[in-house]
């Protein structure tokens, strides 16, 4: 390791132009001509359209254009896609109604698209949007997926009776059955797994434009993957030839999964900016962010766990509802059903998994992927009811989840995953440590002495990640291949550009992916440049979620990086006048084996280019190799969390006191961005334990639409965390890595949950367990006092 | 937000000239509930008129037994100045919990009292001290000019121009956030001065800003978070929205009142 190769805390080479404002973001784009679009957006949460009409709204001071889903349909403009494809128990596809990019005949939540207004300014576009006249004929609406199945409610597409997409399901029934019928203990629990908004801190961009000469396209957007953006609005949309469209994702400002999507507002922008020849753009308000990003979550869940008489788990079985809004969203099916259920093992060997999932449409914004996405919502099942089904047979949770951890590896689940490394029981050691949780009663009853609750709650959660395998995702119903692409060229002089088809947006991969470069070229860091998110520079990508930039992403440079490597030995061996086989590599020298002979990487690099120690016939000139990288395995971070909290029952305000994670992420390249990542997550995950929740009312209407009622974690919130780390290596990918990116926000709820139902002494609270929520939970036990007396 | 004309006059004088010429103006203070307002185009006025280029409308100082406080002045220079914590600490706390840092450099005293926002702070005080609003008009006391939800005394054309506080023995102020906005969701100002106690509560009634008179009595009777152990206002008339329904918030009420009496009595 050099000071800046694998295992440094290198200080974030991208930090410097955000901290002092010199960062590049879609917004920050001007481009010559440009005008400003702004979408009307329906106020009601269902509804027909009956007519448009935008003849006073034309006339308006600056008004270029008034487009709506009539002008989409009279262009053959494709409707917005789902890239999954769920099949039901009874084999039949799920059943996905038209997503048009502006509606057609009809609006489905709140924020939907109804028209867009393109003008000199944006105020004026705001303007005349206020004056298109929209009749509607308003439909009752259903925002909760439970009441949207029962009869009689509004049906949201005409395509999917009782609102439901899919009736999914995952494991054997039978075999799990049996296992509860011979079960000495049987542990229920009934769950919501609360609706989320992501709120990154930019919200979303786009600007998009059409040049006349070349016929070509170029959209700058706020993605998280450019080159599934551009083959989506190319293949699926049909807004542009794939090859005359360029796709640039600049500078993003955070996307926790939001900006993965391909949304109406990018496909407008792009059709738009040739019907009117101008570029067009768009930046999101943060009401708008809140009324029409994809939201996260939404799941209500039964679940059971049986034990045997030696409190061994011998069965899982869960019936979970999941919300998916009004629209199938790009990748809304996959995240309640195969980033779901096969994590519901756990870290457990639970040999029978059974478990049954209804997808269903609401009138309500589309949910999708966030943070974690499905992961988060199988640790907080499975973590809650190994939580309560300890309580429940009197044993001490980490005990009983030690007695039932898988220790041997790998190890196949009976839901698809086949574990390949880890070692549950040495985390939960280091956390109980670190956490000093021996010191915990004597803590509970300091904090009685004062009137305050104490609760301690665990959340041993293990996660999916670098996803995956692009034969096993396509035999699941994924629409795309899950490789990676990089592409390592190295210049004359011996910098390097490395071309990825990740996307950082947050992450730090300017730095870390150096780190690798510089680890393995033995090059200085500031040499080094990591190009990502333009389509036309980067030839294809996959992009960046489910922790995948590392364990995928970087596995591609580290297979470019060992050809370039190769290609430097047989450059080396003419410079230096040796066989190739003598030829070793290492700390950015290329020896002759056995001598003091060698040469420099920067020089190997000149000569590459000026070929004049080589023929052009033994040996292509040139130093510059890509490489795709596609999986053969999930790899699969876990670890221990433990919170620690204080409730005081006055105001029912709870306190985070202590805070222990022990995550096991495999190779680290970058402690320092590990442990922010891990800090990030949790501050994620306790948001939506305490704080966070999308509240829709009966109507439909977003009652959180803003910063005024939806509340954020806060810093303040939040103690300083005990952040150990356990390693083994991931046996699936050349570096080891697992993935850090998620691990903190699918940790975090359970851990929080089980600590105030610890405090508490019951169960009876759901997530976010607010102010409100926990005073009156605590009402609950000052009766149940009262009661016992 | 749309279109507006801006003036930024002198005088009060001027801008009680201003305002009395265009119907549709609104007076500009910190602008921290205005300026939003307009931004969501919820308000569309035609004209600003900004009050913060007239030195009369800011300042604190001590006046005999008064704390005297110009409408212009901001939360942070009263939290900072050494002439209120001296004379009312509790106020001084009061104007630091307000928002956040950025609030406090941007709102003022007058532009909070004049809007009579149900969840703002300093009505709170203004009742709680027996306050008097000075206008370039007249003065009102507290008990009149607050006349529930963003409804006060003023007339048109009038303009808060000072905000005077009698020194209390004992005041302090306990507050409970609203989760999200970090408005008062309940906060309770207690003030004792001679015989006379008051209790005052804002962020919890329908109607804005009030006097708890039966928290009052209690703590005439003795001044100690004891003596109101166990109690609460009403739930009825309270508001209820999702971060509190009407009994939490009343129960908030309670405990805050308890909170503010420990603090004013242990200093």
């Amino acid at each position: 390791m050099t000071g800046t190769g694998i295992g440094a805390p290198v200080r974030r080479k991208e930090d410097q132009r955000f901290i002092t404002g010199a960062g590049r973001y879609t917004d920050d784009l001007s481009r010559p001509g440009q005008a400003h679009a702004y979408f009307l957006r329906s106020p009601h949460a269902h509804a027909k359209i009956l007519s448009i009409d935008t003849a006073a709204a034309r006339a308006m001071p600056g008004v270029v254009a008034i487009l709506t889903g009539d002008d989409l349909a009279a262009d053959k403009i494709g409707g917005l896609i789902c890239g999954w494809m769920i099949h039901s128990k009874d084999g039949s596809p799920m059943k996905a109604g038209p997503h048009p990019a502006l509606a057609q005949g009809k609006v489905r939540y709140v924020g939907d698209h109804v028209a867009v207004v393109i003008a000199d300014t944006y105020a004026q576009a705001r303007d005349a949007a206020e004056a298109i006249e929209v009749a509607y004929e308003v439909l009752p609406a259903v925002v909760d997926a439970r009441a949207a199945q029962k009869a009689g409610a509004p049906q949201v597409h005409d395509v999917a009776d009782d609102n439901t997409v899919f009736r999914w399901h995952l494991g054997d029934k039978a075999s799990t059955d049996a296992a509860f019928a011979r079960a000495a203990h049987v542990t229920k629990i009934d769950l919501v797994n609360n609706r989320l908004v992501p709120n990154p801190m930019e919200p979303r961009a786009a600007v998009g434009e059409y040049d006349p000469g070349n016929e070509s396209y170029t959209l700058f957007t706020t993605s998280q993957n450019p080159h599934v953006a551009r083959l989506v609005l190319s293949a699926f949309i049909g807004v542009a030839p794939e090859h005359k469209l360029r796709v640039i994702a600049p500078d993003v400002g955070g996307g926790f999964g939001s900006k993965i999507f391909i949304y109406a507002e990018e496909t407008v922008c792009v059709w738009a900016a040739r019907k009117v020849g101008r570029p067009v753009r768009w930046t999101s308000d943060r009401t708008e962010a809140f009324l029409s990003d994809a939201h996260g979550r939404d799941h209500a869940t039964h679940a059971e766990l049986a034990m045997d008489e030696n409190g061994k788990i011998i069965g899982l079985r869960a019936q979970t509802i999941a919300n998916l809004g009004a629209y199938l969203s790009t990748f809304s099916s996959s995240v309640p059903t195969y980033l779901y259920a096969p994590l519901l093992s756990g870290s457990y060997d639970i040999p029978a998994i059974y478990a049954e999932v209804d997808g269903v449409y609401t009138n309500t914004a589309p949910v999708d992927a966030y943070r974690g996405a499905g992961r988060p919502e199988a640790t907080f099942v499975v973590e809650r009811l190994v939580e309560v089904a300890a309580r429940e047979l009197g044993m001490d949770p980490a005990k009983f989840r030690k007695r039932n951890y898988v220790k041997r590896f790998p190890h196949q689940t009976p839901v698809i995953m086949t574990y390949d490394a880890g070692d549950y029981g040495a985390s939960m050691d280091k956390a109980l440590e670190l956490a000093d949780y021996k010191g915990f009663s004597r803590r509970k009853r300091e904090s009685a002495r004062r009137g305050k609750l104490r609760g301690i709650g665990f959340s041993s959660y293990i996660e999916a990640c670098g996803i995956a395998p692009s034969q096993a995702v396509g035999s699941l119903g994924a629409g795309v291949g899950l490789w990676e692409s990089a592409e390592v060229r190295v210049n004359p002089t011996g910098s390097i550009e490395v071309l990825t088809g990740s996307h950082s947006h947050g992450q730090g991969h300017e730095t870390t992916f150096a780190q690798l470069v510089c680890d393995r070229l033995g090059v200085p860091i500031e040499n080094v440049i990591i190009v990502h998110g333009d389509t036309d520079k980067v030839q294809f990508g996959m992009g960046t979620y489910g922790s995948r930039s590392g364990a995928v992403g970087m596995s591609a440079i580290a297979k470019a990086i060992d050809k370039v490597i190769v290609k430097g030995k047989k450059v080396a061996a003419h410079v230096l006048e040796a066989a190739e086989a003598d030829i070793e590599f290492k700390d950015g020298k290329f020896t002759v084996a056995g001598t003091d002979r060698g040469v420099g990487f920067a020089d190997v690099a000149l000569q590459a280019y000026i070929a004049h120690k080589f023929s052009g016939q033994d040996l292509e000139p040139g130093l510059k190799e890509g490489a795709f990288y596609d999986p053969t395995n999930f790899t699969f971070p876990a670890g221990v969390h433990i919170c620690e909290l204080e409730i005081d029952p006055d105001t029912g305000v709870t306190t985070i006191e202590r805070w222990t994670a022990v995550d096991d992420f495999g190779v680290i390249i970058n402690p320092m961005i590990v442990e922010g990542q891990v800090h990030g997550g949790i501050a994620q995950g306790v948001g939506q334990a305490l704080h966070e929740g999308a509240i829709y009312d009966e109507s439909g209407q977003l009652v959180t639409a803003s910063f005024m009622d939806y509340r954020m974690p806060r810093a303040a919130d939040l103690p300083s965390f005990q952040v150990g780390m356990t390693v083994t290596p991931c046996p699936s990918n050349p570096l080891g890595i697992k993935g850090c990116g998620e691990a903190g926000a699918i940790a975090a709820p359970a851990a929080v949950m089980n600590a105030i139902t610890d405090a508490l002494g019951h169960e009876d609270i759901a997530m976010p367990a607010t102010p409100q929520a926990v005073w009156r939970a605590a009402q609950k036990n000052a009766a149940m006092r009262v009661a016992a007396e | 937000m749309y279109a507006f004309t801006y003036h930024k006059p002198s005088s009060v004088r001027q801008a009680a000239a201003m305002l009395a010429k265009n119907e549709d103006a609104k007076l500009l203070a910190g602008g921290h509930t205005l300026l939003p307002t307009m931004k969501q185009r919820l308000a569309s006025p035609s004209a600003l008129i900004d009050l913060g280029a007239m030195p009369e409308l800011k300042g604190i100082e001590r006046k005999g037994r008064s704390v005297v406080i110009g409408a212009m002045t901001r939360h942070g220079e009263v939290a900072e100045s050494a002439v209120v914590r001296e004379a009312i600490p509790g106020l001084a706390e009061l104007a630091e919990l307000i928002g956040d840092p950025h609030v406090r450099h941007r709102g003022t005293i007058g532009g909070s009292v004049a809007n009579n926002d149900p969840s703002a702070d300093y009505p709170a005080a203004l009742l709680a001290l027996d306050a008097t609003v000075i206008t370039n008009k007249r003065k009102i006391a507290a008990d009149e000019f607050f006349q529930g939800l963003f409804v006060t005394a003023l007339e048109e054309g009038e303009i808060v121009t000072k905000v005077s506080f009698p020194v209390a023995q004992k005041a302090a102020y306990a507050k409970f956030r609203n989760p999200a906005s970090r408005y008062a969701l309940a906060g309770v100002f207690v003030a004792k001065r001679g015989s006379d106690v008051r209790v005052a509560v804002t962020g919890a009634s329908e109607n804005g800003v009030f006097r708890w008179t039966a928290a009052e009595e209690a703590l005439k009777a003795r001044f100690t978070a004891k003596s109101l152990e166990g109690m609460a206002p009403s739930p009825d008339g309270m508001i209820g929205d999702i971060h509190a329904d009407s009994a939490y918030r009343a129960h908030l009420v309670g405990v805050m009142a308890r909170r503010a009496v420990q603090a004013a009595t242990s200093r």
